[in-house]
């Protein structure tokens, strides 16, 4: 059923995109290489070990937390599926490796850093914002606090500070992107120990991430998550099996916020739609107002 | 047939019984209103997986939604001419000027940094790709234009009678002059800003239905529809005057006026066709997607949907188009009740049912303080009608001849045979 359902989703907003577009972009990836000079993060699953030294260098970069290494050595956290908070950017989750099911794949989770954001779209005051290099960055001090980049973002990444009472914040990873301006690599990439996070441009990872696939094509599914999903992201993924099976959601080739856009500015072209209708509305009012004087009916 | 009533502040006593459990409710709601002002946002069970709960459903679409009488009544009286529901157009403003100026307020509680609400005039921050950036300026500049067209109705009630106690009565002229002035300016620039109102009305109310577009993979079809603000735009036209009807048969039962069931029989006449536009646009929309057969998939959300349409659309048509029915007052409320269920059932269901985050771990239920806020605001927002009406100008009392008396019976509907 979830698939049956996602399946038709892709179709629909496929099918009502290009409806109100007008046309149908080949693949909607043609435009993507414009971001390969974008940075990016490749995330290798098939390497991963689960060690959570992302985590750690995540919020020591950030100074989400100040705790000692070894705290990450707790293999528990893995019994339950995590999520990205207020107070941690980035969660490292398992899933099944189908032949040893002992020693399960591991999968980072952060802000995929899209090439057409949904949040940004969403934001009321450009709080948040993409960043030519590539980082989607946040500015608490537009934000209202609407969070409607919440409902907006296909991989559920935002999360808030409800717990704040006046001055609460959208919290996700930003990229590091003060480290990013000084050349450095995000602070999980650096706390890394075994390159599965490999830090580049866009263009070079995925010329990577398919040497990879070419390479071990028994180690990996021909799928670079990330190169199309949602018109592309600045994170990629590798996995040995399906995305499917991961928790990694199923998301179509076309940028999200690609339909509302297109409403949007179809409404607000020139401003023309709305002008039009008030001068059609200003000639009803005087058409009809005409037509009540001639019938000279009583007028308050 | 003569309908020309004179508006008139409404003699009547305020605290009767059901405005004292108003007045209990709107207390209860203030104070957890201000309590979530000072704790914040954990007192409502919205979470990262559920951003918007029924702040935002309820307080800010339904209402936005239920204040389209508004624009609806002045766009049939002042553009269209139909003089004989002149006397339905003030209580309608009313409606959208304190339904409007409720969406702000409710809006204020759910948003996390309400002291940056203004953000959005800043030609700094301006953000025209955003939806809620243009339902944000509309609503603002459209409440606006409310409290404008409203203006008239305050120049009339104190023109030539401002009497101010004594330390303030140096005031006395300049606020008679400044009457005299909004007075003769509002007269010759009211018909623009009629306009302006629908042409606002129209832009923000289908925008409200635009936004949940931009989250396509956690929408259920159902409801998930590129022609999404066609619908809201439609709903909130069918619902204007279901609104208009059901608040001047209500305001006529507690003001012990006569209702005018045949004003409102011949404005009832109308819903049917809106309605009819709105459902055959749905079932267009719904086939061209081939979305049937989620609707009889068994689930709850199949079950809501027909609900929304079957009770909130469907029934009303056939009730309005029945002739007895649509002139008896029980017939006529019971009617225009359904729409206005059946509408707000539908801004519930986008922005609630419809919506399925993707990794949610138990479904979203209001907290207690949440459904406080939500009713003690309505509740607050009928007390303030009634004292607005007691005090302006807005109800239209007809003349009584003392020939159609109302049986007044407490706690039942009556029908008013003439």
């Amino acid at each position: 059923m979830g698939l049956d359902r996602r399946d038709f989703f892709k179709i629909v907003t496929a099918g009502s995109a290009s409806m109100l577009a007008g046309e149908v972009k080949a693949g909607a990836n043609g435009g993507n290489h414009r971001f390969s000079d974008n940075f990016g993060v490749l995330v290798d699953t098939a390497i991963c070990i689960g060690c959570r030294k992302c985590e750690w260098g995540c919020e020591q970069a950030n100074s989400l937390a100040f705790r000692d290494k070894s705290e990450y050595e707790d293999k528990s956290v893995f019994e339950n599926q995590r999520r990205p908070v207020p107070d941690k950017y980035t969660v490292v989750n398992t899933f099944e490796k189908p032949l040893d099911p002992a020693n399960p794949y591991y999968l980072k989770v952060q802000c995929m850093h899209c090439n057409h954001p949904a949040c940004v779209s969403a934001c009321i005051v450009g709080a948040l914002e993409k960043k030519t290099e590539g980082p989607v960055t946040y500015d608490p001090w537009k934000c209202m606090g609407c969070r409607y980049c919440m409902v907006a973002c296909p991989f559920q990444v935002p999360a808030y500070e409800y717990a704040e009472p006046l001055t609460p914040q959208v919290r996700k990873c930003g990229f590091c992107y003060d480290k990013l301006k000084d050349g450095k690599k995000p602070g999980c990439v650096e706390a890394c120990p075994n390159e599965a996070l490999t830090f580049g441009k866009r263009g070079d990872l995925l010329e990577l991430a398919h040497n990879r696939i070419i390479q071990n094509p028994e180690k990996y599914v021909s799928h670079v998550y990330g190169e199309y999903e949602a018109g592309g992201t600045s994170w990629m993924y590798l996995a040995g099996v399906e995305f499917e099976k991961t928790e990694l959601p199923v998301i179509g080739s076309e940028p999200i916020p690609e339909i509302t856009e297109s409403i949007q500015h179809g409404i607000f072209k020139a401003f023309v739609p709305p002008l039009a209708l008030y001068g059609l509305l200003a000639l009803a009012m005087h058409t009809f107002r005409e037509k009540q004087a001639e019938k000279g009916d009583n007028h308050e | 047939m003569n309908n020309h009533q004179i508006p008139a502040p409404v003699k009547a006593v305020y605290f009767t019984r059901g405005a004292r459990i108003l007045a209990l409710i709107a207390g209860i709601g203030m104070l957890a209103y201000f309590y979530r002002m000072i704790v914040g946002l954990t007192i409502a069970n919205i979470n990262d997986q559920y951003p918007w709960g029924i702040w935002i459903a309820i307080d800010v679409a339904t209402g936005v939604a239920l204040a389209a009488g508004g624009f609806t009544t002045a766009a049939l009286a002042h553009i269209f001419h139909r003089e004989r529901y002149h006397s339905l157009v003030r209580p309608a403003l009313l409606t959208a000027m304190l339904g409007y100026t409720f969406v702000v307020i409710g809006l204020l509680a759910d948003l996390g940094r309400y002291y940056n609400v203004w953000h959005p005039v800043l030609p700094s921050m301006w953000q025209g790709n955003s939806v809620l950036f243009e339902v944000g300026m509309c609503v603002t500049i459209y409440l606006t234009v409310l409290y404008i067209e409203f203006l008239p109705i305050v120049v009339e009630r104190f023109k030539g009678k401002v009497d101010l106690p004594k330390p303030l009565a140096g005031l006395n002229k300049i606020i008679e002059l400044s009457l005299s002035i909004a007075d003769a300016t509002l007269n010759k620039l009211i018909s623009v800003f009629i306009i302006a109102g629908v042409v606002l009305s129209f832009l923000h109310q289908s925008s409200l239905g635009t936004l949940m577009i931009i989250a396509p993979t956690k929408m259920h079809p159902l409801w998930y529809s590129a022609v999404s603000p066609l619908f809201f735009l439609l709903s909130a036209i069918a619902v204007g005057f279901p609104m208009v009807i059901f608040e001047s048969l209500l305001a006529s039962r507690s003001f012990k006026l006569k209702p005018e069931i045949d004003i409102l029989s011949s404005l009832a006449k109308m819903i049917p066709f809106f309605l009819g536009i709105y459902l055959g646009a749905k079932f267009i929309d719904l086939t061209l997607r081939g979305a049937w057969p989620y609707l009889l998939d068994g689930s709850v959300e199949s079950f809501v949907f027909l609900i929304e349409l079957g009770l909130g659309a469907v029934l009303p048509i056939i009730l309005l188009l029945n002739d007895r029915i649509r002139n008896s007052f029980g017939g006529l409320l019971a009617a225009s009740a359904l729409v206005i269920f059946g509408v707000a059932m539908n801004r519930i269901n986008v922005f609630l049912v419809a919506y399925n985050p993707l990794y949610a771990e138990k479904p979203y239920l209001p907290s207690i303080y949440e459904i406080a806020v939500t009713i003690g605001l309505i509740a607050l927002l009928i007390l303030v009608y009634r004292a607005i009406v007691m005090i302006f100008p807005v109800i239209s009392v007809p003349p009584s001849d003392g020939s159609n008396l109302v049986d007044r019976t407490e706690g039942s509907l009556v029908e008013v045979r003439r």
